[in-house]
């Protein structure tokens, strides 16, 4: 794609300044092409509707849709902002969020994705043409014509090679200068010499030639380099999307005069302005104004905090009703969004030092495959009184014989079916080592909003309220931002209510919204301030003059969690229950789903901490969540799963995203996994197997070209077989 | 056995033909959204006639 292509020419500046200053210089950018996440579109209609809506914005050019990434890209002229295309995809119900094409750097992953494919498909195509000249061999060419075949083999065979089998050459020099012994070291080392050993047999009119299995040896090998390479592209670095989640550009106030800056600008003690709907940018302390905070994303708490004068602010919270002024205490590397950042960084590299039961099988195996081969040839050497080409015929025949083509599927293959059965359930593997993770776990962490939960609250009592109560309700929330009026709106529309005709409606931040109906005063808010007692479970009040009512409301249990918590208990795994929110809420929901064992006001770094000692502790940790809190814990756990709601950062840092409403497929996966390992293990005895038939058989000097061909495709069409049987 | 003179070009003009078509279709991005592709026949909005050919589009 042209995103690489089209920006150094809209902004020279951009590419070389660090992330943050491009970020925050980039807004205002003239022209400029905009990457926004949209993680909801799954069809057809989703294409149609955003592209059509989208043209028919002023000022944007093309917008076009990748539904397999889900993300838009749209080229707009100058004075288009991200915001102002998120903010229509919103009105469209689809919820969307900018992507930085510089931090997330993933116009590299698509270059790699799409060279290794060019690759595959260099080989399939020499592979097609050079067996086609081969059957004729085998058929019985003779003289002449077989070497005629042979040379032209070779010829296109020497170029393939040069080309395809580069990611083979690159890494095993790579292992070899770093003094390690991996797979890709004895396949160049198979490839160059069979390549050579051929050339050299056709100029002499030799017998055979290895030219169809050298390229069929790098098309299966390749084929599974990309299967696994697809699996590994989903995943993109939590730790860089949280980066991109931080607010470039702040207001500050000098003098009483407003400025904007880039957040990197900021020193401790300057007084930054933050808009309602505005996220903070700093870490700081409230100096002037009033308002609701929601810190959700940050510690999982489901109703928006109070903040006024003397209140600490995090980097990272929205601010929803009133403007606030606060005096920075920490901004850029030292704001708290940034340290998460750095602990996720960290937990991210951990992860990456498992080995996986392929690398495992590959280390064991690797060095076999020359072992073989030069035992072939000094035993023949001997055995024949000194025939150089006889022995080393045969040791070039044990040596493409012994060469790993299954293995190199072997994992793969099943990874991509389990993976494609799961997406099917609803549950999408972004990580290529997960599924073997997720079979060994033995404990299931579970965040509660947004995770067992829906984290939208919903109204409990409408029904004990009359319908004018509920039509002055219904016209004092719709003139809220706070979830809990919004919530209350919803619902109240969705009863077919009309709402009642206020004046004079004014929103008091941090306390909720008022208005003259009918010559009384009507209010809608936090208790002390409509005058009402109260209750023990969460609760909006409204007041009509001096009459008071309580709108109760209940947090909703996701589709499928208590189903989930019983397979999960029934399968013998511990299930832990692990929230920010208040202990009352957790408690509740933990004895509804029969959880004994649950922790609540959790900051994100003792969800992590209590993941960590688990770890320490020989266990195995599943961890689901969704926020921003859950984020660290999400990196730490052994594997992690999160919801499509979730954010970014969240779902970028675990290795499953669940696609729909429903939980249920948590259980599915975990009992899928197992099944997955049990045919990756089948399928790695399987290729041993073959070799441990055919070595013997080429060591005896009986392999022909036609038995390595034959070998090498059979042993790959079963394993990709055995990979497919999984259910 | 003459009949090859012309038989192994052809083979390997059609085998380098069918790679400049692959090469083709890799470079346009034709692999980049398999999921939209198959989902975009369903849209009708360029049933009529074929979708006007955005210039940078045409650049890469």
């Amino acid at each position: 794609m042209s995103y690489a292509a089209a920006r150094p020419s809209a902004c020279p500046a951009c590419d070389a300044a660090p992330a943050a200053e491009a970020l925050a210089a980039r807004a205002p950018l003239p022209g400029a092409r905009l990457l926004i996440s949209v993680p909801a579109v799954h069809c057809a209609g989703c294409i149609s509707s955003i592209e059509r809506d989208l043209a028919q914005m002023e000022g944007v050019n093309s917008a076009r849709l990748n539904l397999t990434l889900k993300r838009l890209s749209v080229d707009a002229r100058a004075g288009i902002a991200a915001q102002d295309v998120i903010a229509r995809l919103d009105r469209l119900g689809y919820e969307a969020h900018e992507m930085d094409a510089g931090t997330l750097s993933m116009t590299e992953t698509e270059k790699q994705g799409r060279d290794l494919l060019m690759r595959v498909g260099v080989s399939g195509f020499a592979m097609m043409n050079v067996m086609l000249l081969s059957v004729a061999v085998w058929a019985g060419a003779e003289g002449a014509t077989r070497d005629l075949f042979h040379l032209i083999s070779a010829l296109i065979a020497i170029p393939t090679v040069a080309f395809a089998g580069q990611p083979f050459f690159r890494n095993a020099w790579r292992a070899l200068r770093a003094g390690r012994m991996d797979m890709d070291g004895p396949i160049s080392f198979a490839i160059l010499l069979t390549l050579f050993i051929s050339l050299y047999e056709s100029l002499l009119s030799g017998e055979h030639a290895y030219f169809e299995a050298v390229v069929m040896l790098i098309f299966f090998l390749l084929v599974g380099r990309y299967l696994d390479f697809r699996a590994r592209a989903v995943a993109r670095s939590a730790a860089q999307e949280l980066a991109a989640l931080e607010v470039p550009r702040a207001t500050r106030l000098r003098d009483g005069a407003e400025a904007t800056v880039a957040v990197a600008d900021l020193a401790v003690g300057d007084v930054v302005l933050v808009r309602p709907g505005g996220r903070v940018p700093v870490d700081g302390v409230v100096v002037a104004g009033q308002s609701e905070i929601d810190r959700a994303l940050l510690t999982g708490e489901t109703l928006p905090v109070f903040a006024a004068e003397g209140h600490v602010v995090s980097a990272g919270e929205v601010n929803l009703t009133g403007p606030l002024q606060v005096r920075v205490t920490a901004a850029g590397k030292d704001s708290s969004l940034h340290q998460m950042a750095d602990l996720v960084a960290n937990a991210e590299s951990a992860r990456l030092r498992y080995t996986t039961i392929a690398e495992r099988a590959a280390a064991a195996y690797a060095p076999t495959i020359p072992i073989v081969s030069l035992a072939a040839f000094v035993i023949w050497y001997w055995i024949s009184g000194g025939d150089l080409r006889l022995s080393m015929n045969i040791a070039v025949a044990s040596l493409i014989i012994t060469c790993p083509c299954a293995l190199g599927l072997a994992v793969p293959a099943v990874v991509t079916s389990a993976s494609g059965k799961l997406f099917r359930k609803g549950l999408l593997i972004k990580d290529g080592t997960a599924l073997e993770r997720l079979a060994e776990v033995d404990t299931v962490i579970f965040d509660k909003t947004g995770t067992l939960t829906l984290g939208t609250p919903a109204p409990t009592n409408l029904d004990q309220h009359g319908a004018e109560v509920l039509a002055v309700a219904l016209a004092l929330s719709e003139g809220s931002s706070h979830p809990l009026a919004q919530a209350l709106a919803r619902a109240l529309r969705d009863r077919g209510l009309a709402p009642a005709v206020l004046d004079r409606v004014s929103e008091v931040a941090g306390y909720g919204i008022e208005a003259q109906w009918q010559g009384a005063q009507v209010r809608l808010g936090r208790a002390a301030w409509v005058g009402a007692t109260p209750r023990s479970v969460t609760a909006a009040y409204l007041a009509i003059g001096a009459q008071t009512h309580a709108f109760t409301f209940a947090d909703q249990l996701r589709p499928g969690a208590a189903e989930v918590v019983a397979a999960l208990q029934a399968q013998g795994k511990a299930v832990k229950l692990m929230s920010g929110d208040v202990p009352a809420a957790v408690g509740d929901l933990a004895a509804r789903l029969g959880i004994a064992d649950w922790q609540a006001e959790a900051l994100p770094q003792d969800k992590a901490a209590a993941i960590t000692a688990l770890h320490d502790a020989g266990h195995k940790v599943l961890m689901v969540g969704d926020g921003l809190n859950d984020t660290v814990a999400l990196s730490v756990a052994h594997v992690s799963i999160s919801p499509a709601s979730a954010l970014d950062a969240a779902r970028a840092a675990s290795d499953m995203v669940l696609l729909g409403r429903e939980l249920s497929p948590v259980a599915d996966a975990l009992r899928l996994s197992k099944t997955a390992m049990q045919r990756i293990r089948e399928n790695l005895w399987q290729s041993g197997i073959y070799n441990i038939i055919f070595v013997p058989i080429a060591l005896f000097g009986f392999a022909t070209p036609l038995w390595a061909a034959f070998v090498m495709s059979i042993s790959s069409i079963t394993v990709t077989l055995n990979a497919l049987r999984l259910k | 056995m003459e009949v090859l003179a012309v038989l192994i070009p052809v083979s390997l003009f059609l085998g380098f033909l069918g790679l400049g078509a692959f090469i083709w279709s890799l470079r346009k991005g034709m692999y980049d959204d398999p999921d939209g592709d198959s989902q975009r026949i369903l849209d009708p909005r360029y049933d009529d006639k074929p979708k006007p050919v955005a210039p940078e589009d045409e650049a890469r």
